[in-house]
């Protein structure tokens, strides 16, 4: 027998149509398969094996679908996971049996490990399988000793700067943002005066009901700036996004995924595919965390997203590779 | 027997200079090193001081790539994955503050004297 959750908000302190414990029980799902539906601004939080309750409209039927996957680090080889390629197959076959097809991929970054060429094709070759476009962001990881100009002349040949851009799909307006150039001693993730510009003249002409999706490697909210996982200025970039209705802020970087929500704004980050690190201040450094050869793709994942036309709630769907 | 002579005084001029450890060369210049090992996302000894001419060697033993990147840009290394190693030999006096460019919460500094 299962048992029947309730959802309604007890406690909105914040005004943000979330409380505590609806935020807490999406927070504990999204590790094992969760949706959490954003619906005229309020959270609401479905275990996989209730989708049923939520009728045809919410996944099925949405107007648009796409994955997101982060963090392959193809060239890693130690001990957390000798085999990245065969963990980024199974997302790839994860991403073919999804009842939904979606139209495109979002890859967050650290495509590669080392910035290897021979790592990005063979990510390249292996996404390949999915027969989908990917957009692209730079991890650090992808951009080590020629300050991206190889993954700019791979992903990035239309886009602006350090790779950042902008496109729509459906209505929906994507901006792909680069969080990982010229970071300062001490600092965390930067976009940098020259980005934040561009972003809010990106953003200026679109109507207030336009569904925003940004995506960028490093988290752009302070989940743990003691392991560096957050953006030093994405205060400014959140800013010029307050008057949209709907902001699906998509990151990677963290190989765990985090979901929260401040009112219109949807943070959340993706699994990765290569491999699992440690809950924020859990060890004595976010490391690869070695877990149970039978575990590991368990907490490894892709992220599908739902968008429905007429609906505040971009859908966010995590599900593991086990 | 004549070159074990000659070489105590050189060897006893080594041990009284307090560095770390020395290599005598044949022109008679000394060289001094010193270790910086990158673990847990951090460098130890996270400051070191070493005198002008002192060779620091960055030893990386995580599993993942660090750099070692100065903060005036006075020296930069390229990525070092598990167990690879960068060397400065630091010719001027002065603190050099560096830190890893791909995780720039990792800082440490270099006192030459």
């Amino acid at each position: 027998m299962t048992k029947k959750v309730k959802d309604e908000i007890l406690h909105d302190h914040n005004k943000d149509g979330v409380d505590r414990r609806g935020f807490l029980k999406c927070m504990a799902w999204a590790g094992t398969g969760a949706l959490c539906v954003m619906q005229g601004g309020v959270l609401k939080s479905y275990s996989l094996s209730r989708l049923s309750d939520l009728g045809a409209g919410a996944t099925a039927a949405g107007e648009l679908s796409f994955v997101q996957i982060s963090d392959s680090h193809m060239g890693f080889n130690k001990p957390a996971n000798p085999d990245v390629a065969g963990t980024l197959k199974a997302a790839v076959d994860k991403i073919n049996g999804l009842s939904a097809a979606p139209e495109f991929l979002l890859h967050t970054g650290d495509i590669s490990h080392l910035s290897k060429p021979e790592e990005f094709d063979t990510v390249d070759q292996i996404l390949k399988a999915t027969g989908k476009d990917v957009f692209f962001v730079p991890g650090e990881h992808d951009v080590l000793n020629d300050d991206g100009a190889q993954f700019r002349e791979r992903y990035g040949k239309s886009a602006k700067g350090s790779g950042w851009y902008s496109f729509e799909k459906k209505g929906v307006h994507f901006i792909g943002l680069v969080n990982v150039m010229n970071l300062k001693a001490g600092g965390l993730g930067t976009l940098g005066h020259e980005q934040l510009e561009w972003m809010e003249d990106d953003v200026k002409h679109l109507k207030s009901s336009t569904p925003i999706v940004v995506f960028a490697h490093i988290p752009l909210w302070s989940v743990y700036p003691e392991w560096g996982w957050g953006t030093d200025d994405s205060a400014q970039a959140l800013a010029y996004l307050k008057k949209f209705g709907s902001v699906t802020v998509l990151n990677g970087h963290i190989h765990q995924t985090m979901q929260k929500v401040e009112g219109n704004v949807t943070f959340h980050t993706a699994a990765s595919t290569a491999f699992p690190q440690p809950q924020p201040g859990k060890a004595d450094s976010p490391g690869p965390m070695k877990v149970p050869a039978e575990q590991l793709r368990s907490i490894l994942g892709i992220t599908d997203v739902n968008y429905v036309r007429g609906q505040h709630a971009l859908a966010v769907v995590d599900s593991s590779l086990a | 027997m004549w070159i074990l002579v000659l070489a105590a005084p050189v060897v006893a001029a080594l041990l009284v200079s307090g560095s770390r450890s020395f290599t005598a060369r044949a022109e008679q210049t000394q060289a001094s090193s010193a270790e910086v090992k990158i673990d847990n996302f951090s460098f130890g000894p996270a400051a070191v001081t070493v005198e002008v001419g002192t060779t620091v060697t960055w030893t990386n033993r995580d599993d993942i790539p660090h750099t070692v990147v100065s903060d005036e840009k006075v020296f930069k290394s390229k990525v070092l994955d598990t167990d690879e190693k960068f060397s400065f030999t630091f010719t001027k006096p002065g603190t050099y503050g560096y830190f890893c460019s791909v995780h720039p919460k990792m800082t440490g500094k270099v006192v030459v004297q």
